[in-house]
Order: structure tokens, then C-alpha cells, then sequence
């Protein structure tokens, strides 16, 4: 580490920031970002043993998200921009004379301007017992560690408060497979957020997810139990009993260097600040959520980021200041889809509410209104929050309301009432994004500057990056600016054809449209290109799946499917038979072996679980497909655009830890879409437990068994830009898992672009996961049942391409070098390396000399 | 023109329409191409100087701004089927052949 000296650059303001959370980390940003980012030397102190990292979505850690994945930022970026950083390091004295500060190590740091960003803690009742080992709480990376290891020994869950990080913390525990309690010491969950109806239908809910709701319940002490570790009893004589306990009752900001050192704190706490984010000390500053301002701390990420922007805006001589935030909220608990909108408690002097109550489909919506129905005050919403994002900037931009409002909720008259209210009646200062605080008018911004695609405006303006709730008006905001801008987004295929990959896929469908050609001749022009004939192929087999090989079909294929092989660099191929799920006997081993032998074919196990052959030349193609056929072998479409491997782990046959039969599970997955030919290559993994030997998360679909059934991941990837797969969907039954899946596969197939894997699919989706979910499991768009007929055409239809070809003379003629001629290609010739005799291709230099066959020279241009 | 010599390579009813076959012609490996309903015939050097192997024949053909090209089945570069011009490099030309239709057979100049 450097010394202190070293640090202190010359010139240069020094600015320390205690606290490397989120909001301490998104001050560095902006000051890194600013344009006078060189007159500023930025030191920050972390307590805790990592740089900044997303809280918002700790409980993601619970569905397989990494500490790695959850990073803010990274040493990397921070070295980069000159930031140093010091964590592992709690920051315990401020010398306000001398302007200094000390750390639990003993280390001395002089500032220039210093910022708390301190933060809160969980609040822990002073309940008698509540000490004890398995009492935990919720807020860091530890805390979840910690969570996890003693779920591991527990049976029972109890979380201490029923708001929103008690529910979240609920369901995480249910998700451990413990049978999971709240208990709440106010008449309803999330008492801060809804209101009597809305908490009560949020109560059924969960209640019929399993998790056990406990309201107006105080404890009073944790004692020693009996059937579980503990026992919780209650101030009205009714007890539980529990083998572990998270305290989820609320927070208390991070005070206490100000305590400390004589810096204004409020009356309950919280470093007191003006609009410019000042303390009592005028070279002191406190953000996020140990800062009180107006009497009232801010427990959300957003507030904290506006609060960030403002300080480094007076540090650097700039006019913003945080002048208050909305704390509106919407978010998914449990599946459930709940949204809280301004003055839901209907507090404000004479306003008038509507509410909207289906029982059938578990639905609650209600507005409040101003006395004369002319804005909108707040509005509670459960079961359905697609309201939200029309409402929201209702409320803040007190935007005059419709006739009669009910309007707004009630569902008839949702989609007319969209176009009217929908983003274009929307100011420019509308905010969109409350995660990133990004407004409609930085998203305009960032359209005309070229994100013309939705995956491209979340990742350059951040909308949609955090909780994800403002996907769908950020997809809004797109289209609408895109079409008044009068920008004919060019989407079509190709050249040859004036259709997106989406229509000239319904246009086959509908049309029943068999060849290439055809679709030329009525919907596009010239003779194709190598864009639209590989695409049209894959659609024509997705959909009709006849033989790619046939007249009409062959000159469609791209290299690797015109021949069945993947071509390598020398123009010999690969050949690689289905190994399902990766179990194959010991004789089917020795089989490959012998054909390896005779062909003399480089050998190596593919990351799939199965066996590449290489340097097969294409007149050798038949001949070792026909060994492989007759010793029980088909194709594995590695050459194609279709399911590459069911990857597996052992499962519940044999490992100790196994739920399921994963084995079993991964070669009916893969005997059923073998074949299924898809805009991109897709991947499935199965994993027999939580444990996830088989990587499911990294592929096109995971799927991985728990105690209750299979839980389904989607869209992940490993590759060049990994992404975990989105849960999906949780315990579901063989049947179930299967139906989900063929929907999403079909869904993908219409729908994507041109080899677009499943990943982007998802991320350039308006809506995303949730709207997925809407599309496959409740049938929104009704096109479910067609799905599944696509899909068993397709299944029924299979055959192994290589065996149809192998049956087929006039087909078998193409694969030969020369069509005059028996003799091979002259320039092939390989190195043996590590025992193989065909380990790598000959350098170029060396190829002439070692080549085969009569010599042929090599035409060099 | 009485005095050219045209070696017999194949049928033309071998090659599947809008793709490609390698002959083996006075030594050297030529890709010829049949192409659209015309069954025009396209021939030149089956060596792929881009990615360095004998693999042209087995390329995609189509159609650039109303120019006939075929794209090589390795890096994908795009070579004019009647010049051998490489449209994404100026510098390479391949070598083009002369190639006819007689008789339902499909012949290179020898
Ligand atoms: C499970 C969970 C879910 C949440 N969900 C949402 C949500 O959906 N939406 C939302 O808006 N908000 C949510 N929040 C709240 C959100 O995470 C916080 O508002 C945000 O993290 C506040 O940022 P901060 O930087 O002020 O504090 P923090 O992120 O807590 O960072 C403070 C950091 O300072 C460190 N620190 C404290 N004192 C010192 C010291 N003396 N020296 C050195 N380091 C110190 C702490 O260790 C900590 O790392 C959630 C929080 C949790 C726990
Ligand atoms: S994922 Fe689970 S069941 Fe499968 S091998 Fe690993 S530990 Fe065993
Ligand atoms: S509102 Fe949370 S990501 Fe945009």
C-alpha cells in the first residue's frame, strides 16, 4: 500500500469517502466522470471485505447469482481512474481541526472534503435472547453466507418483520427449503407501503406460496426449545417455535463517527444535511442512507444516487442539489407483483379514493385523488402493476387526470387508456428509471445519439439495469421516439428481402411456404445472399423440418450444414455423434475408438460431453458416418444451428447429494430437441441438486432439481459475454418443466433475430422475464397451444440427417473431392503431437513437403 | 476458335443448382458453380487464399448490389463469380476459367 505522503498529490482537492456501499460508489463515479475529474485525488474506506456491490439484489445470491456477479466495480476500474481504495478498513476518528482521518488500522488520512457514506445497519429489537448464534440479519454478502449456512442445519425460518426486505428475506428462506415464517408485529405486511386491502390480499398470496404469516405479534423473548433450536414468545401468550431467526425490523442509519465528533445529527439519528448534501461541518458531507435531510431518511438506492450527484455538484462548483425524492415502489415479492405509489394511507386532506377489487384473479388496485379529482395523490397496487409506470409520472408531474380515473385501474379500459396516457403524453423530466434516475429525456437523448435497440439503451443510459421494473417503458419510450423520428428502423433481413426474420418467419407460417424460392419469387428479389439463405433455411426447418439436404434446401446451407460437419481451417471436417445427456457405454466408447483408429482422426471430449473427431475429409465423411450408424451412433448437429448437448451431471442414481435424476432427465431433453433447428445453437444442463456440477445456469436453459421438483433457468450463457440464466420458474413437475420449455423454444424460434442466442433474445425483449413468464405460463398472447403443435411436428418429423443421406446415392455423390476424379486434396498434411498421428494442421511451409497424393501445385495469387 | 480444346468435366444435372463441385483440370483444382434457373456456370480457382485451403467449391452463392458472388466457406469473404474479384479486398482477384454448356455436359477450356 502507499503512504500517505504519496498520496497527496499535489494541487489536487482530496476527497475521502468513508464507505464504499452504493451510494459511496456512485459519488466516486460521478466525480470520475466529471470534466474536471483531474483536479480531484478520490480515497475510499470500505469496511467491509469487497468494493461496492448491488444490495438492491442481494437476494439474487439466493438464486445462484455470485459475489462477483453482484460487483458495482471493480480494483480494476478504480486503478484505472486513479481512485484509491482501501477496504477491510473501518474508518474510526475524524480530527476535524487538523482535517484528519484515522482507521481501526491505525491509518492517517488528511482531506480536503470529506463524505460519509456510511450507510445504515440492521435494527435489532433488544428482545432477551435475541443474541443467540443462529439470530442473523440481512444486509451484506456475509449476512447471506452466514443465512445459508445455518439454513443448512435448520428445518424452521423465522424473519422478524414483515416489510419489504422481510418478505424478501422470506422467500429466500422458503427457496432453502425451509418452512418459512413472518412475523410482524403491525396489523399487515408492508405496512409502510399498503393499505389495509392491499396488505391483506399480499397476506393470501403468500400465504398460498406457504410461507407462514404471523401479524401484530410482538416477541418477547428467544428461549431454548423444544421440537427446534428456539422458541419465540409472543406478548400474547402464543408462542413458535424455530431453528433459526432473521431480524429484518427496520434500519438505523450509520451515525456514528458523526456522534462522535460533533457533527448535527437528528433526533433518531441520521447525519443531518442541507440541499447541497452538507453536514453541520462545511467540509464534511453525508449521503445515502445515513443522511437525514428534512427530517427523513431515504432507504432506497435512488435517493441515495440523486443525494451522490448533488455533493460532487457543490464539491465541483455545479448548481444540483437534492431537494427531496419520491418513494414510490414497485417490485415482485414472491411472484406476487405489488406497487406502492405516493400517499397510499389516502393521508392527504379530502381525498378521494376508487378501488378495484378482483377475488377471482387476485387483484387489488386503488387510487387516491386530490379533493377535486383533477391529479393523482397515490395509488396501491397488487396482483397487477402494469399501471404503474402510466401512474407514477401522473403523480409526480401532477399531469391532469381523465374524466372519470377509475379509468386507470379498471380492466376493460386499461388498453384504451394507455394510448391516451401512454409515454408520450409524458414531459421530458419524467423520470423512467427511479434505480438510475434516468428520465424520459436522457433516454430521447441517448436514441438520437444512435441506442436505436433496446439492449443498447439499457446498457448506455443504465434504465432497466437495476430492479428492472422500468423495462417496459424504457421499450415504450424506444418505440414511440423511434417512430416520431420518423426512423424506418431498418430491421430487415437483408438486401433481398424487405421483412424482419419475425415476419418472413409468419409469413412461412401462414403462407405454408416450403422453399427458398418460392418465398423469393412472391417476397423478395435477386438471388439471395449468404444472410437470408442460411436464415430462410433454419426457418423452413424449423417449421416444415424436412431435409436440409434436399434439392431444393442444399443451396441454402451454410459451410457446416451443407456437408453435416463443421469445416476446419484446412477444409477437412469434424465428426461428432450424439452422446445424450454424455452417457455412453463402455462399449460405445470402444466403438468410437476403433472408428478413430482407422480413420486416423485426432480425438478430443467437446465441453458437451461428447467426442469430436478431427480431420475427416469429405469423402471419408460417409464412410465413418456409416460405421457410426451401423454401431448405434446418430448425428449431434454440431454443424447445425439447433441444440448442440443436454449437459449432466450424475444425479440421484449415484451421488450422494443427488434430489433427482438428472441423467434421465438430460437424455429426454435431448432426444427430444435434437434436431430442432433454432435461430442460434442452443445448450440445456441438468443438475442433479443445488450444488450445479453440470454449470445449468450458463446455458440456454438450466434446469436443476431441488427436493420439490425442478427449477427452470433461462437464457443464461457462457461464451464471450456469460450470463446466468433467469429463473423462470421454481418446483415443477417432469410434465410442466417440458411444456415450459417447448413454449420458450418456439417462442424463440418465431420470434428472434438471426442468430441471436437466447440471451439476447431476452435482453432486447420489452417487458423481459416477466413478460415471458406471461407469454408461456398464463398464454397472454394465446398462442401456446400452437407452440406445442409446432413443436411435435417437429419431434414427430425427426430423422437422423446422416442416415437419410447415407440412403440416398445421388445425395452421397457430393461428397468427394474432385467430381472428375478419385484423388484427395494434395494440401492436407498434419504434425503428430502428444500421441496422436494427426495432432495439428502442417504450417503452411511444411504442408507442400508433407503432402499427400500426387503432387498438385498450390495456385498462389 | 475451331482450334479450342474443352475437356468434359461432368453433367450438369451433377450439380445441384446454386452450388458448387471442384474439378481436377490440367493439374489444378477448379470450383465451378451453377447458377439460378439459367443454370449459368461460373468456374475459378478452388484455392482460397484467405484462409490458405482448397475449399471454394463448397461456398455460398448470392447476389451483392445485382453482382453474382460467392462467399468463401471459411472467413466468408465475397468473391465476384465472374470476375474473381474479392469485394472485401481489391488486391486479390481469383483466378476465373473458362467454362461452357454442351450438350447437357459441363466443360472447361483445356
Ligand atoms: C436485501 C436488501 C434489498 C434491498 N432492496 C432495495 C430495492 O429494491 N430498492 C431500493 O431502492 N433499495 C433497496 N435496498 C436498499 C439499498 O440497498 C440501500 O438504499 C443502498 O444500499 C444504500 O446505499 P449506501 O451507500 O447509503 O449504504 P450501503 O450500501 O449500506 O453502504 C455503506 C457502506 O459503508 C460501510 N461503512 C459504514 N461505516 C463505515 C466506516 N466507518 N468506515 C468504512 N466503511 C464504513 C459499510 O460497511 C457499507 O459497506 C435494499 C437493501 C437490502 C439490504
Ligand atoms: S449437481 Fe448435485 S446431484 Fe449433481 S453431481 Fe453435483 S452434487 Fe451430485
Ligand atoms: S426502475 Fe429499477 S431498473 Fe429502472
Amino acid at each position: 500500500m502507499p503512504d500517505t505522503t504519496e498520496l497527496q498529490t499535489k494541487n489536487k482537492l482530496k476527497l475521502i469517502v468513508v464507505g464504499n456501499g452504493m451510494v459511496g460508489h456512485k459519488f466516486i463515479e460521478n466525480v470520475v466522470n466529471h470534466p474536471d475529474h483531474e483536479n480531484y485525488q478520490v480515497i475510499t474506506f470500505s469496511e467491509e471485505p469487497r468494493l461496492a456491490y448491488d444490495r438492491v439484489q442481494l437476494s439474487a445470491y439466493f438464486s445462484g447469482k455470485t459475489a462477483d456477479d453482484l460487483m458495482l466495480t471493480s480494483e480494476d476500474y478504480y486503478d484505472q481512474h486513479g481512485v484509491k481504495y482501501i477496504i477491510k478498513d473501518k474508518v474510526s476518528t475524524i480530527d476535524r481541526a487538523a482535517k484528519t482521518i484515522t482507521t481501526e488500522s491505525g491509518r492517517v488520512e488528511s482531506y480536503d472534503k470529506l463524505i460519509l457514506a456510511t450507510g445504515s445497519f440492521p435494527f435489532v429489537p433488544p428482545i432477551p435472547g435475541g443474541d443467540a448464534e443462529h439470530c442473523l440479519v440481512y444486509r451484506t454478502i456475509e449476512d447471506l453466507e452466514r443465512i445459508t449456512a445455518s439454513a443448512k442445519g435448520s428445518k424452521v425460518g423465522v424473519v422478524i418483520g414483515g416489510g419489504l426486505l422481510g418478505l424478501e428475506c422470506a422467500k429466500a428462506l422458503h427457496n432453502l427449503n425451509l418452512e418459512a415464517h413472518v412475523v410482524e408485529f403491525a396489523p399487515r405486511l408492508m405496512a409502510v407501503q399498503l393499505d389495509e386491502g392491499g396488505g391483506a390480499l399480499l397476506r393470501t398470496k403468500i400465504e398460498d406460496l406457504g410461507v407462514h404469516v404471523h401479524t401484530e405479534k410482538n416477541t418477547k423473548e428467544i428461549v431454548a426449545g423444544e421440537t427446534c433450536r428456539y422458541r419465540m414468545n409472543f406478548a400474547d401468550g402464543s408462542h413458535i417455535e424455530t431453528d433459526m431467526i432473521v431480524f429484518s425490523a427496520g434500519i438505523r442509519p450509520q451515525d456514528e463517527l458523526a456522534r462522535q465528533f460533533d457533527i448535527e445529527i437528528g433526533e433518531r439519528g441520521g447525519i443531518t444535511i442541507d440541499d447541497n448534501c452538507l453536514t453541520s461541518d462545511k467540509d464534511i458531507y453525508a449521503i445515502g442512507e445515513c443522511a437525514l435531510w428534512d427530517g427523513k431518511i431515504y432507504g432506497l438506492v435512488a435517493p441515495g444516487y440523486t443525494m451522490a450527484k448533488a455533493a460532487v455538484s457543490h464539491i465541483t462548483g455545479g448548481s444540483e442539489q437534492f431537494t427531496g425524492a419520491d418513494m414510490s415502489t414497485k417490485l415482485k415479492l414472491m411472484g406476487v407483483d405489488v406497487a406502492s405509489i405516493g400517499d397510499a394511507h389516502a393521508r392527504t386532506e379530502g381525498a378521494q379514493t376508487y378501488t378495484y377489487i378482483n377475488d377471482a384473479e387476485g387483484l387489488y388496485k386503488r387510487l387516491i385523488v386530490s379533493a377535486d379529482k383533477s391529479t393523482l395523490l397515490g395509488a396501491v397496487l397488487v396482483g397487477d402493476t402494469d399501471a404503474y409506470g402510466t401512474l407514477l409520472p401522473m403523480m409526480l408531474e401532477k399531469m391532469q387526470l381523465p374524466e372519470a380515473p377509475e379509468v386507470l385501474i379498471l380492466p376493460q379500459v386499461e388498453g384504451g387508456g394507455e394510448s391516451a396516457f401512454g409515454v408520450n403524453a409524458l414531459p421530458d423530466s419524467a423520470q423512467i428509471c427511479s434505480c438510475h434516475d434516468v428520465t424520459k429525456g436522457d433516454l430521447i437523448g441517448a436514441i438520437h445519439a444512435g441506442a436505436t435497440e433496446l439492449a443498447e439503451l439499457k446498457s448506455c443510459t443504465k434504465a432497466g439495469s437495476g430492479c428492472g421494473g422500468c423495462s417496459a417503458m424504457v421499450g415504450q419510450v424506444l418505440n414511440a421516439e423511434l417512430e416520431k423520428m420518423g426512423v424506418e428502423v431498418n430491421n430487415n433481413l437483408c438486401e433481398h428481402f424487405e421483412y424482419t426474420r419475425q415476419e418472413l418467419f409468419d409469413i412461412i407460417r401462414t403462407k405454408k411456404i416450403k422453399t427458398f424460392d418460392e418465398l423469393l419469387e412472391q417476397y423478395g428479389s435477386g438471388h439471395g445472399c449468404m444472410t437470408c439463405k442460411p436464415a430462410v433455411g433454419s426457418m423452413l426447418a424449423t417449421y416444415w423440418n424436412e431435409y436440409v439436404l434436399s434439392d431444393d434446401n442444399i443451396q441454402l446451407q451454410d459451410t457446416n450444414d451443407i456437408f453435416l460437419g463443421n469445416m476446419q481451417k484446412d477444409g477437412t471436417y469434424s465428426v461428432v455423434p450424439r452422446i445424450a445427456a454424455g452417457e455412453i457405454s463402455a462399449q460405445g466408447l470402444i466403438d468410437l475408438g476403433q472408428i478413430g483408429v482407422k480413420y486416423d482422426l485426432y480425438t478430443k471430449i467437446t465441453g458437451g460431453q461428447r467426442i469430436d473427431f478431427f480431420g475427416a475429409q469429405l469423402h471419408e465423411l460417409p464412410l465413418i458416418w456409416d460405421e457410426l450408424i451401423q454401431a448405434g451412433f446418430e448425428t449431434g448437429h454440431a454443424y447445425g444451428k439447433s441444440l448442440r448437448t443436454v449437459k449432466s451431471c450424475v444425479g440421484s442414481t449415484w451421488c450422494r447429494y443427488g434430489m433427482m435424476d438428472s441423467v434421465s432427465m438430460a437424455i429426454n431433453l435431448e432426444m427430444r430437441y435434437k434436431g430442432l433447428r433454432s435461430p442460434h445453437k442452443f445448450k440445456l444442463g441438468v443438475s442433479g441438486c443445488t450444488r450445479e456440477c453440470a454449470e445449468a445456469q450458463s446455458k440456454d436453459f438450466g434446469v436443476i432439481a431441488t427436493d420439490k421438483g425442478w427449477n427452470l433457468y433461462v437464457c443464461g450463457n457462457g461464451g464471450m459475454k456469460p450470463r446466468h440464466g433467469d429463473l423462470f420458474a421454481s418446483d415443477l413437475d417432469d410434465a410442466t418443466l417440458i411444456k415450459y420449455i417447448d413454449r420458450i423454444l418456439m417462442f424463440y424460434c418465431r420470434t428472434a433475430d438471426r442468430l441471436q442466442r437466447t440471451s439476447v433474445w431476452m435482453d432486447n425483449m420489452e417487458g423481459g422475464l416477466d413478460y415471458l413468464k406471461s407469454v408461456v405460463i398464463d398464454d397472454k398472447l394465446g398462442l401456446c397451444e400452437d407452440f406445442e403443435t409446432d413443436m411435435n411436428r417437429v419431434i414427430d418429423t425427426y430423422e437422423c440427417e446422416w442416415k437419410k443421406t447415407l440412403n440416398n446415392p445421388e445425395r452421397l455423390k457430393r461428397f468427394a473431392h474432385f467430381i472428375n476424379s478419385d484423388a484427395t486434396d494434395d494440401r492436407l498434411a498434419y504434425e503428430a503431437d502428444r500421441g496422436q498421428s494427426k495432432a495439428r494442421i502442417a504450417q503452411p511451409s511444411v504442408r507442400a513437403e508433407k503432402a499427400k497424393g500426387t503432387e498438385i501445385p498450390a495456385l498462389e495469387v | 476458335m475451331s482450334n479450342i480444346n474443352w475437356e468434359t468435366i461432368c453433367n450438369v444435372s451433377d450439380i445441384n443448382k446454386n452450388t458448387g463441385v471442384c474439378a481436377l483440370h490440367n493439374g489444378e483444382q477448379v470450383a465451378i458453380f451453377k447458377v439460378g434457373k439459367e443454370e449459368q456456370l461460373f468456374a475459378l480457382q478452388n484455392y482460397d487464399p484467405f484462409g490458405e485451403a482448397n475449399v471454394l467449391s463448397r461456398g455460398l452463392i448470392g447476389d451483392v448490389d445485382g453482382q453474382l458472388v460467392l462467399a468463401s466457406p471459411l472467413y466468408k469473404q465475397q468473391f465476384s463469380l465472374e470476375s474473381g474479384k474479392c469485394l472485401e479486398d481489391d488486391s486479390v482477384i481469383l483466378k476465373t476459367y473458362m467454362v461452357r454448356q454442351q450438350d447437357g455436359l459441363v466443360q472447361l477450356q483445356a
